[in-house]
């Protein structure tokens, strides 16, 4: 053993000595957080303006100074935006574009999901020939604008016997968010080690076995990171919405674009700030839930793929 | 005696590389037959077509007695080991060992008696309830190898399970593989680029390249009589010492320059006369000694000596080359000393050059 008594001369107080002491207001600091500072402010003002604005009455609004408070907190304008704004002939705010938009958010996740792994899965793992090029194929789909396919699928889904139908839209979504889905689903699973699926062939496990029972539970973080892209992407979507349905069946953005843009009457500027702030709601909500594993998803992907 | 596994004519394409030629070989039931080669000669390969994972170009497969050529990989009566582990991360010990029986649908109880049975030969017991991520690289080994252990299979494939582990941990799995091939007298084919583990688990060993089988012989035949001229530089470390010159007087000797070696204790074949041949001595079958003697040695010169505590390998100029010889450790050597190197003729091999064929 060595000996543990450290020699005297190394021991005086004044030499350094451990961790380096760190001043808290270094210049570096001030930079740092006063840059974050500005940033945040920038970026919350216009929600502070919103949220502000829709708590307060027409009257008060009427008086200017969109950054003070409301004297009067009242809620009126958020019960009226969800259920009696006019959007046409309906009256009864965006409640119904709420429940649209979560009859066609729920089948779409699921299934635009379900699909682009089990592609990414088959492509990774089941190469067949010609696989790649099929990929190619699917990828360069991704790169195709939108605006170009519009009418083509109108006219698909009218022969479809699905054009105006809520699974008419459901379709549309499923079928565009495939490319970039499979991409992400195949790059994650291209990081999983190939010895793992051969053991699992060696152990008698089959195409949907392997899906299911190794693969999928190794896969949460960029299940999490579909859910989210597609969550996000689905809700926010106005294009296909508005194209592929009847007014009946609006999403919620086309809905909240109907109330925001209603040429009659008095611009209720309260109203529109509660619709626009309950339509954000939901993929605000996601995005608080599940940070932490989008952030883990997404780095997961992008490092190793 | 059967054969266990019988592969015959077995040729692999990759678009048009051609990884495995006109491939034959027999392993006979509860031999241990170790697949040797550098990277990229085919022997992984080999493996994964016997494990049905690759599909093969042209040829057969019989393990068993039983055409397996186009039956999937559960079919066959194979377990397989991997160098990677690649055990379930998110099942515990016990799941991993069980997914193989469950999968083919076997009682409950029996799955519990075999996974128990695995677990006392690997002695895994204490870590059934662990997860992979909480097991040490030989424990994980371990369970690996229990997974083809509890499906009472007929060959293990082994792909260089132990390339993975530290120095230390490697000799002991080493060990432990063998005394289950003594316990279990299982068939195993084993793939590995470690010359070591070849020579030591062997009962046979395919030294591979490029695609072909070089030789398929006992360790110490492979290392005493090497077929050709890569199979002796590929086994042995440090690697043979290779004299090119020729033959004279009807094959009565080997002449290099002035150095003149006598062949009669040669044991081979026919030599004759023969302009280009290539001789090989092994470090150990070389003597050093201070004195000549005409037709036996090869005057030398030290170069530096390397201790490496059991013995010393001391490197020389002999004969127009750098030669290595292996002597006692106590035996050292000051660099630029004169000696000379008594040849073991019996235990050598002579090549012919053109065809890097032993004669």
């Amino acid at each position: 053993m060595v000996d543990a008594t450290i020699p005297a001369n190394t021991r005086t107080d004044a030499e350094p000595r451990g961790a380096k002491p760190k001043r808290a207001l270094s210049g570096r600091n001030i930079m740092i957080y006063g840059t974050l500072l500005v940033f945040s402010l920038y970026y919350l003002l216009p929600l502070w303006v919103m949220v502000m604005t829709s708590l307060k009455g027409m009257p008060e609004i009427r008086m200017g100074n969109i950054f003070a408070p409301p004297v009067e907190i009242t809620f009126e304008p958020w019960v009226k935006a969800w259920s009696q704004a006019c959007t046409g002939l309906n009256c009864d705010g965006l409640s119904r574009g709420f429940w649209n938009s979560v009859q066609i958010l729920i089948p779409s996740v699921i299934l635009s999901i379900v699909v682009a792994s089990v592609n990414g899965y088959a492509l990774t793992f089941w190469k067949f020939k010609g696989s790649d090029i099929f990929f190619t194929i699917l990828i360069f789909g991704a790169f195709i604008p939108y605006q170009v396919m519009l009418y083509p699928i109108v006219i698909l889904l009218r022969e479809m016997g699905l054009y105006g139908s809520l699974w008419g839209l459901v379709l549309v979504h499923t079928i565009f968010g495939m490319p970039i889905l499979t991409l992400l689903f195949r790059n994650y699973f291209s990081t999983i080690p190939e010895e793992l699926f051969k053991a699992a062939r060696v152990d008698g496990a089959g195409f949907w076995s392997i899906y299911a029972k190794i693969l999928m539970p190794m896969s949460l973080p960029i299940f999490v990171v579909a859910i989210i892209l597609q969550v996000t992407g689905i809700w926010n979507d106005f294009l296909f919405g508005v194209v592929y349905t009847k007014p009946d069946l609006y999403p919620m953005t086309v809905q909240l674009n109907n109330i925001v843009n209603s040429v009659q009457g008095v611009k209720e500027y309260n109203v529109n700030m509660a619709a626009t702030l309950l339509t954000g709601l939901v993929p605000l909500f996601i995005y608080f839930v599940s940070g932490k594993l989008f952030v883990r998803g997404i780095a997961a992907g992008a490092v190793k793929g | 005696m059967t054969n266990s596994i019988e592969v015959k004519d077995l040729t692999l394409n990759f678009g048009a590389i051609s990884v495995l030629k006109n491939m034959n070989l027999d392993v006979a039931e509860g031999e241990f037959v170790v697949l040797l080669g550098p990277s990229g000669c085919g022997k992984s390969t080999l493996l994964n077509c016997l494990a049905g994972l690759l599909e093969i170009t042209d040829g057969q497969i019989f393990i068993k007695g039983k055409n397996v050529t186009w039956a999937e990989p559960n079919e066959r009566g194979i377990g397989m080991v991997f160098q990677s582990y690649a055990l379930y991360p998110q099942m515990t010990v016990r799941g991993n060992l069980s997914f193989g029986l469950k999968n083919a649908k076997v009682p409950r109880a029996e799955i519990e008696a075999k996974v128990a049975r695995a677990a006392e030969i690997l002695q895994i017991g204490p870590l059934l309830d662990r997860k992979p991520a909480a097991l040490s690289g030989g424990q994980r080994q371990r369970v690996a190898i229990g997974r083809a252990l509890v499906r009472d299979v007929d060959v293990f494939l082994f792909d260089e399970p132990l390339s993975n582990l530290d120095a230390k941990l490697r000799s002991e799995l080493r060990v432990e593989i063998k005394r289950l091939h003594a316990q279990l007298k299982n068939t195993m084919v084993y793939v590995t680029h470690d010359q070591i583990e070849a020579l030591t688990l062997a009962d046979r060993i395919a030294v591979m390249r490029g695609g072909i089988i070089q030789q398929l012989a006992a360790p110490q035949e492979i290392y005493n009589r090497p077929a050709n001229l890569f199979v002796a530089g590929f086994i042995g470390s440090p690697s043979m010492n290779f004299l090119h010159g020729s033959t004279v007087d009807g094959g009565q000797a080997f002449r290099l320059g002035d150095l003149t070696l006598s062949l009669a204790a040669y044991e081979g074949g026919m030599i004759g006369t023969r302009d280009k041949v290539i001789l090989g001595l092994r470090p150990e079958h070389l003597l050093v000694q201070e004195t000549a003697e005409p037709g036996v040695t090869i005057p030398a010169t030290v170069e530096l000596d390397e201790p490496m505590g059991a013995d010393s390998l001391v490197w020389l100029q002999a004969a127009g080359t750098q030669m290595s010889v292996r002597v006692p450790v106590e035996r050292r050597m000051a660099p630029g000393t004169p000696v000379h190197l008594k040849v073991d003729m019996a235990k050598a091999s002579l090549f012919d050059a053109t065809s890097e064929i032993r004669i």
